[in-house]
C-alpha cells in the first residue's frame, strides 16, 4: 500500500490539515503513524477510507496505490466496493463502534455479504471462524449476542473480526487500544500482530503511544501539523531520532531508567490550523529554530530509508550552527 | 421485560384512580343541574325528587363515586341522561369512526413526517432542509379548521373531487368510506406530520454522527443502507413514543375537525354531551380516553424492548 502526496483541507480553513503526506507499508508490515492530537493522523486515515464528508473536506492531491491499482483520491473517494474489502478499518472506540440495535453476528455477516458472493449460511460460518480467530470463546453463542453484552476488549475483537472478515490487503487501526485496559491493550496488540503474520496485510497503526510503536511497529512515521516530519524503520528512528519534534516525543516517554524523574515535555501546544506558521510548521515550538526555518524543509534521506524534514540534519553536526 | 411491563401497569393503576376521581369530581363542580335537562319543562318538586332518588343523586358524593366506579369496573358506565342509551353503547357506535379517522390521519402523518425528517437530517443545512423546515413550520402554524375549510372549498366545492362532509361506514362501502375520510385525515395528519418531521430530524442528526454509523460506512455499505438501517433503527425509539402519544390524542377526538367535516366521532359525542350536561356520557368518555392514553403509553414502553436490545436483558 502506498499513499502519495495527500493534500487535504477543511472547507473554510486557510491551511491544509494534511500537507503532502506520503505513507507506505509493504505487505505484512506495520506502519505506525504517531503524533499529538490534531496532527492530522486520523484525518489521513479517514481520507484513506473515503470516510470524510465531501461537503466539509476537500482533497486537492493524493494517489492511493493498493496492490497493482492506483486511485486518484481527488477525483472520487475510495470506491465503496473496496471499503471493508481490500481496505478495512478499526476504530478507537470499541464501546460505541458497534451498532447497539443489531446482533454481533448480523453485523459481521453484513460486512461479508456486502462484498458479494456469500450466502447467509456461508457468511455465518465465516463469521464464526473469524470470531474464533480473534480469540473469542464460544463464538456460535457470541454471534447471537448484542454489543452491550460484550466487554470493551471483546467488542474490539469483534471489530477486528469484522474488519478482517474479507481478508483486506490494508488494515487501518486508529488508536485501537487507547480506550482499553493495559492488559487488554497488550492482548489486542498481540492479536493484530498474529493476524498480520497470518493474513499478510499492510497495517497502518495510528497511535500516540510510543510503547505501542515499540511493541508492534516495523516502520514509523512521525506527523506534526499535518506533515510527515520523520519516518523510517522503528529501531533506526528510536535509536537515532533526528527531527527535534521526534526527539521531544522520545524524551517525553516515561522510562524505568530514572524512576521519579520529571518527564520532559515538548514546550507549547500545536498551533491551530489557521495559525500554522509558514515554512517549517514546528518552528514556533522548536528550540533550534532560526530564520532559515521560514523556508519549508524537504524530507531528506539521512540513512537507509530514514527520512527527516529539518534544515539542520544531521542534528549533531549542525547543532552549533543552529545555536 | 415482563417484570418491567408489570411494574409499569402497577404504576398506571393509581393514575387511573386519580383520573377517575377528577373526572367524577369536576362534573360536580360544574354549574347547572342535569335534572333540569331530564325533567324538561316539568318542574314539579316531587318529580325532581323522584328522579334524584332514581339516579341516587341524594347520596353523599363519595358513595356516588364508589357506585360509579363499581359499575364501571363491570363495564357499565351508566346511561345517557338524554337518550337513555347505555354510555358504552354510545361509545361503541362512535369509536370505530374515530379509530378509522385516527388510523388514516396517522398514515398521513407517518408517510409524510418520517421521510421528510430523514431527508432534512441527511441534507442538513442545504436548501432541501430549509424547505422541509418551512413546510413543517407552516404545517404546525396553519389552524386545522382553516385548512379544513379551504380544502372543502377547493376540493369539494370547486373541483368536486371528494365529498365535503359526512361519514360512510367501511362495512357499507369501503372505497366511499376512505374517500369521505380523506380530507379530514389529511388535515389532522399534516399537523402531526410536522411534529413527527421535527423529531425525526433531530433524532436522526444525533444518530448520524454516531461511531457505529461510521463503522457501517467503513464496511462499504451503500449510503441508503447506512441511513435506513443502521441510523434509522436507532433514531426511531423517541419517534415510536411520540407516535403512540399522538395516536392517543387522535383517538381522544378531534373536536374541531370532526365538527367541520360533520363526522360523528368521539369529538362530536363529547361536545354534545357537555352542552347537554349529560354527566354519564362525559364521565364515561373522559375515563375511557384517559385509560386509552395510558394503554398507548404502555404500548410505547413495550416497543422500546423491540427497538432497544439493551433493555431486554435487564
Amino acid at each position: 500500500m502506498e499513499l502519495s502526496n495527500l493534500v487535504l483541507r477543511f472547507r473554510g480553513q486557510p491551511n491544509d490539515v494534511v500537507d503532502h503526506v506520503s505513507l507506505a507499508a509493504k505487505s505484512g508490515e506495520v506502519l505506525c503513524v504517531v503524533g499529538e492530537s490534531g496532527c492530522g493522523k486520523s484525518v489521513t486515515a479517514m481520507a484513506l477510507m473515503g470516510l470524510l464528508p465531501p461537503d466539509s473536506s476537500l482533497i486537492s492531491s493524493g494517489n492511493l496505490r493498493i496492490g497493482g491499482e492506483t486511485f486518484d483520491l481527488t477525483r472520487d473517494v475510495v470506491p465503496r466496493a473496496m471499503r471493508g474489502n481490500r481496505i478495512a478499518m478499526i476504530f478507537q472506540e470499541p464501546m460505541t463502534s458497534l451498532n447497539p440495535a443489531f446482533r454481533v453476528g448480523d453485523q459481521i455477516c453484513e460486512a461479508i455479504i456486502q462484498q458479494g458472493g456469500a450466502t447467509r449460511a456461508q457468511a455465518r460460518a465465516r463469521a464464526e471462524t473469524m470470531l474464533r480467530r480473534v480469540g473469542i470463546a464460544n463464538p456460535a453463542q457470541r454471534l447471537l449476542e448484542y454489543p452491550h453484552q460484550l466487554s470493551g476488549g471483546m467488542r474490539q475483537r469483534v471489530m477486528i473480526a469484522m474488519a478482517l472478515a474479507n481478508d483486506p490487503q490494508v488494515l487501518i487501526a486508529d488508536e485501537p487500544t487507547t480506550a482499553l485496559d493495559v492488559t487488554i491493550q497488550a492482548q489486542i496488540l498481540d492479536l493484530i500482530r498474529d493476524l498480520r503474520d497470518d493474513i499478510g496485510m499492510s497495517t497502518i497503526m495510528i497511535t500516540h503511544d510510543l510503547g505501542v510503536v515499540a511493541e508492534i511497529g516495523d516502520r514509523i512515521a512521525v506527523m506534526y501539523g499535518g506533515q510527515v516530519v520523520e519516518q523510517g524503520p522503528v529501531r533506526e528512528v528510536f535509536d537515532n531520532p533526528q527531527h527535534p519534534y521526534t526527539i521531544g516525543l522520545m524524551s517525553a516517554m516515561p522510562g524505568l531508567e530514572r524512576p521519579g524523574a520529571r518527564l520532559a515535555i515538548v514546550p507549547g501546544t500545536v498551533p491551530t490550523i489557521a495559525n500554522m506558521p509558514e515554512g517549517c510548521r514546528f518552528r514556533t515550538r522548536c528550540v533550534f529554530a532560526t530564520a532559515a526555518c521560514a523556508r519549508r524543509p524537504a524530507l531528506s534521506e539521512i540513512a537507509a530509508q530514514h527520512q527527516v524534514a529539518c534544515h539542520f540534519v544531521p542534528l549533531e553536526e549542525n547543532i552549533e550552527v543552529a545555536r | 421485560m415482563l417484570a418491567f411491563l408489570l411494574r409499569r401497569i402497577l404504576i398506571a393503576i393509581p393514575t387511573v384512580v386519580i383520573i377517575s376521581i377528577m373526572v367524577f369530581g369536576l362534573q360536580h363542580l360544574l354549574p347547572g343541574d342535569p335534572l333540569l335537562v331530564l325533567a324538561g319543562e316539568e318542574r314539579d318538586p316531587a318529580v325532581l325528587e323522584a328522579l334524584r332518588e332514581k339516579y341516587r343523586l341524594n347520596d353523599p358524593i363519595p358513595v356516588q363515586y364508589l357506585a360509579w366506579v363499581g359499575n364501571a369496573l363491570q363495564g357499565d358506565l351508566g346511561v345517557s341522561l338524554r337518550t337513555n342509551q347505555p354510555v358504552t353503547e354510545l361509545m361503541a357506535q362512535k369509536l370505530p369512526v374515530t379509530i378509522q379517522l385516527a388510523l388514516m390521519s396517522m398514515v398521513f402523518a407517518l408517510v409524510i413526517g418520517i421521510p421528510a425528517g430523514i431527508l432534512s437530517a441527511v441534507k442538513k443545512g442545504t436548501a432541501t432542509d430549509y424547505v422541509a423546515n418551512v413546510v413543517a413550520l407552516s404545517g404546525l402554524s396553519i389552524p386545522n379548521f382553516w385548512l379544513g375549510i379551504m380544502l372543502i372549498l377547493l376540493v369539494s366545492v370547486k373541483w368536486q373531487l371528494l365529498p365535503a362532509s359526512g361519514y360512510v361506514p367501511p362495512s357499507e362501502d369501503l372505497w366511499q368510506s376512505i374517500r369521505t375520510m380523506l380530507m379530514p385525515s389529511f388535515v389532522l395528519g399534516t399537523a402531526l406530520a410536522a411534529t413527527l418531521m421535527r423529531h425525526t430530524r433531530s433524532s436522526m442528526i444525533g444518530v448520524l454522527s454516531a461511531d457505529y454509523v461510521r463503522t457501517a460506512r467503513a464496511k462499504g455499505l451503500a449510503e441508503r443502507v447506512v441511513i435506513l438501517k443502521h441510523a434509522l433503527r436507532n433514531a426511531l425509539t423517541p419517534i415510536v413514543t411520540l407516535t403512540a402519544l399522538l395516536f392517543g390524542e387522535l383517538v381522544a377526538g378531534a373536536v374541531l375537525t370532526e365538527q367541520i367535516f360533520t363526522i360523528p366521532g368521539f369529538g362530536k359525542l363529547v361536545v354534545d354531551a357537555v352542552f347537554n350536561r349529560d354527566y354519564a356520557v362525559v364521565q364515561g368518555i373522559v375515563l375511557v380516553t384517559a385509560v386509552g392514553f395510558i394503554v398507548m403509553n404502555l404500548f410505547a414502553d413495550a416497543m422500546y424492548f423491540v427497538l432497544n436490545p439493551r433493555l431486554r436483558g435487564s
